[in-house]
């Protein structure tokens, strides 16, 4: 029972893959760029699934994955032209198959009615198709073919009376579409002769002449005895896959097994005899008569579309194993204490005052580069593209242009850029929320797009790339643009702001990230749930990424994500100020900067500015700011980081010295203890003690909350 | 007053330290180790019991001046002091003490009420008194030694 479940849940997992084939596939072919392989890959996913659903008795699934695959078959075989009702109909059902997928595997029940409707969708477009009938295509056009019922191994026969050797004569006659649909015969007939004794003969009667030879055609017949202990159910369960494409004749002679399978009928004697043990090899073995050659040739062809047509998939997926998440964090956390043993270790030896030239130094510099690039390798094993992430993403469009009536189009890119599995995972729900967003709130009605002189069809855009050891992924519309003027009054009416506060753009569009904040006039069931951007900037602060806005009038609005690759490590500068030691992330640093005396200006009070490129930055004495020292040091003297926040602001944070770059393991403070705002997490250094990473964004937050009078803004922002 | 949860047949084990002059006692099942001081890293923003955080074998470990927390002066951290790593909840935080003293089994019955004292710290912690051989134990509840947001935030 255990191995069945297990088996049941690596179907499942099969499944997601083949419903992610799927929606790409599907997708491509909307977009008009699919070749007729992408149909034969979407079709095979929507087969293998339900091959497989027939498998574990989940009648449902088959039932509807059969209806949806012979709707498909007919695309493939153009009887049913791609055009954009189809296709949205196709996706539609891509999405239920991906529903009842997921229902079978909680076993939740299913809505009946929608299972019915889109069979009824489905049947209907088969039944518009089939106006033009086409003879290949026996049975695939058939919307009858909806009684299909999976032949099953039938487990409580086999308890039944004592098996007992029967004798089987079993005829297959594949037809070209076997082969096309990549099945072998080869495999069936292996298969065949692992179930007991097995005599098998190949029929090339109708074996053209070379010249009227169709190279994709199927010629050859087989004639099978098999002495099995097995019963009939499961012989025909081996063919399950393809008994559309053959024809298949099993007759039981439960006599003659008695006998012994000597002596095979009258069946075409001028044919050659395929021993079984040949049958590993794809091309038959045959005398060096002519028409025997093109035998060969001919069992070869099919076999060679076969490999082609799996060459894609084998590109896009080189071999995998699946590991359990758990055994890589694991790997991980070791990974992290050997990077910090190795610092330490390193740190004990230059204490030791070791030569640097001491062959100690040099087995040290050897094993550090040892240990980032094995901790390069196992957040490697982490690392995930965005691409289901973003499928997921397309459906939510999807959905919504239904729902809303408006058109929009989900145009994404970089979905190959890799990323932490958590970060995928956590950032899931944002991005459903800012796709929500970008379509209900930020891209217009047809009639209104097309009076602003744009395209009745929006587009909403989602990207990610790489930047500077970061990820960013950007949500952009081309609608409105968000209207500052009604983000602004609703902000005053909501007591958010002052009525009189001047803002610039910038920060009316941050509004948008306060707690509580909704635009939507009317509250819809698609967005304004009461959770708004505030709890996306949450989750997205919790990852340790930002989030900003660019939004032009009438033009849309961008949101962009930067997020760190990995949630593990960082690199980072490690800094002195007042005896502590603490790190700030490398990824804020703009410059760093030794001030001459007449750089440095004093602003008001107690306030001091820098001259930086042009322009000036606010000095923010780091040691002052944590409580470490209640005077501001002298920026003259110290080191000044310049560092950028996420809204571009910069600032300059005075230090008393840099004593290192490094990568560090970033260590939880909330696991024990709390967050602490301006500290993004801790982490171990050589020596053993903790030390704080700065989280520059908050830090800088809080430095200009306690210098202006805008603080219920900022504390609410911050 | 909340009564420390002891079933009354079944006697239980609490480790008995020392802070200044007066004696305190944990249930020793919420205590995980016992070491000496080490050097703690500063938190901003921090209330004044909590000293900082240290390594405990990879994971950061935040410390509670046990004698602050309970009013008394502030400890005076050296190598003579001991931290009780002690599990409240999810959470791993180590005590700072100033000598682990006994190891007492006891019932409920050994436990009696905390007088009515002014001191607001220890209505707060002690949970009962324990009196033997003449010394007199505050039994402390760990529940709300490490405070919530709110009130670290006021």
């Amino acid at each position: 029972m255990d191995t069945m479940a297990a088996i049941r849940e690596t179907f499942f997992q099969e499944c997601e893959e083949q419903l992610g084939e799927l929606e790409v596939g599907l997708n491509a072919m909307e977009e008009g760029v699919a070749d007729s392989e992408t149909v034969n890959a979407v079709f095979r996913a929507v087969h293998s699934i339900k091959g497989g659903a027939g498998a574990f008795k989940l009648d449902r699934l088959v039932r509807f994955a059969h209806t949806f695959e012979t709707s498909l078959d007919l695309i493939r075989s153009d009887q049913l032209a791609t055009s954009p009702t189809v296709m949205r109909t196709m996706l539609r059902s891509a999405d239920l198959l991906a529903d009842l997928v997921k229902a079978s595997r909680s076993d939740h029940p299913v809505d009946e009615a929608r299972v019915e409707a889109q069979i009824a969708e489905l049947k209907a477009l088969s039944e518009s198709a089939k106006e033009a009938p086409s003879a290949a295509n026996a049975g695939g056009g058939d919307a009858d073919g909806l009684d299909f019922q999976p032949v099953l191994l039938e487990i409580g026969n086999l308890g039944a009376p004592e098996p007992q050797a029967a004798r089987y004569a079993i005829t297959l006659i594949p037809a070209p579409d076997l082969y096309r649909k990549g099945n072998e015969t080869v495999r069936l007939l292996r298969e065949l002769s692992r179930m007991g004794e097995f005599r098998v003969e190949c029929d090339t009667q109708h074996l053209p002449p070379l010249d009227a030879l169709d190279p994709e055609g199927a010629y050859l017949a087989w004639r099978v005895e098999l002495t099995t202990a097995e019963d009939e159910a499961a012989i025909h369960e081996l063919f399950e896959f393809v008994i559309d494409d053959c024809e298949l004749e099993i007759v039981v002679d439960r006599a003659a097994a008695a006998l012994g399978a000597n002596a095979p009928a009258e069946t075409a004697p001028t044919a050659p005899s395929v021993a079984a043990g040949a049958l590993a090899s794809p091309s038959v073995s045959a005398p060096a008569e002519p028409i025997e050659a093109v035998a060969a040739a001919t069992a070869a062809e099919p076999e060679k579309a076969k490999t082609e047509a799996a060459k894609p998939d084998a590109s896009a997926s080189a071999p995998t194993i699946r590991v359990d998440l758990e055994r890589v964090d694991r790997l991980i956390n070791l990974v992290g204490e050997l990077v910090i043993n190795q610092a330490m270790l390193s740190q004990r030896v230059l204490e030791a005052g070791l030569a640097r030239s001491s062959s100690v130094a040099a087995g040290l510099g050897a094993l550090e580069q040892l240990t980032r690039e094995i901790q390069e390798g196992v957040m490697a094993i982490r690392a995930q593209p965005v691409k289901p992430l973003f499928q997921r993403m397309s459906r939510i469009v999807r959905e919504l242009t239904d729902a809303t009536g408006k058109i929009v189009r989900l145009r994404t890119e970089g979905e190959a850029t890799e990323v932490d599995r958590t970060v995928i995972e956590r950032l899931a729900d944002p991005l459903t929320h800012m796709i929500r967003n970008a379509v209900d709130h930020g891209v217009e009605r047809p009639e209104v797009r097309e009076a602003a002189g744009k395209p009745a069809q929006g587009e909403v855009k989602l990207s990610a790339a790489h930047r500077s050891g970061r990820i960013v992924i950007e949500v952009s519309d081309d609608g409105a643009g968000i209207n500052r003027q009604r983000v602004r009054e609703i902000a005053i009416k909501k007591g958010l702001i002052a009525p009189d506060a001047q803002f610039t753009d910038g920060e009316i569009d941050n509004l948008l990230f306060m707690p509580g904040f909704s635009t939507a006039q009317s509250i819809s069931n698609i967005s304004g749930r009461g959770v708004g951007m505030d709890v996306v900037k949450r989750s997205i602060q919790a990852l340790g990424g930002r989030i900003t806005i660019v939004s032009r009038p009438g033009q849309g609005s961008i949101f962009s994500m930067s997020l760190p690759l990995t949630l593990a490590v960082l690199d980072g500068m490690v800094v002195k100020v007042a005896d502590q030691t603490l790190v700030v992330p490398l990824t804020a640093i703009v410059e760093t900067l030794r001030p001459k005396a007449g750089e440095v200006h004093a602003l008001g009070v107690n306030a001091r500015v820098i001259s930086d490129r042009g322009g000036f930055a606010p000095l923010i004495d780091v040691g002052q700011e944590l409580g470490y020292r209640d005077e501001a040091a002298d920026p003259v003297g110290s080191v000044v980081l310049v560092v950028e926040t996420e809204v571009s602001t910069r600032c300059a944070l005075v230090v008393d010295a840099i004593h290192d770059q490094r990568q560090v393991v970033i260590k939880s403070l909330e696991a024990n203890y709390r967050q602490v705002p301006g500290i993004a997490a801790a982490t171990i250094l050589g020596d053993g003690r903790v030390a704080l990473i700065l989280d520059i964004d908050t830090f800088v937050a809080r430095t200009n909350r306690s210098a202006t009078a805008q603080e219920p803004l900022l504390a609410a922002v911050g | 007053m909340k009564e420390v949860n002891v079933a009354a047949a079944e006697p239980r084990e609490f480790i008995a330290f020392r802070i200044g002059v007066q004696e305190f006692c944990i249930d020793i099942m919420s205590v995980r180790e016992i070491r000496g001081w080490t050097p703690a890293t500063a938190l901003p923003h921090a209330p004044a019991y909590v000293r900082g955080v240290i390594n405990l074998r990879g994971s950061v470990l935040p410390i509670v001046d046990l004698a602050e927390r309970l009013g008394f002066p502030q400890t005076d951290a050296s190598a003579r002091q001991v931290i009780i790593v002690v599990q409240v909840g999810a959470q791993i935080i180590g005590l700072l003490v100033d000598a682990v003293s006994d190891i007492l089994t006891l019932t409920t019955e050994n436990i009696q009420p905390t007088p009515d004292v002014a001191s607001d710290f220890v209505k707060s912690f002690v949970r009962g008194i324990l009196a033997i051989d003449g010394r007199m134990i505050g039994v402390i509840e760990l529940d709300g030694v490490m405070t919530t947001e709110s009130e670290a935030a006021a």
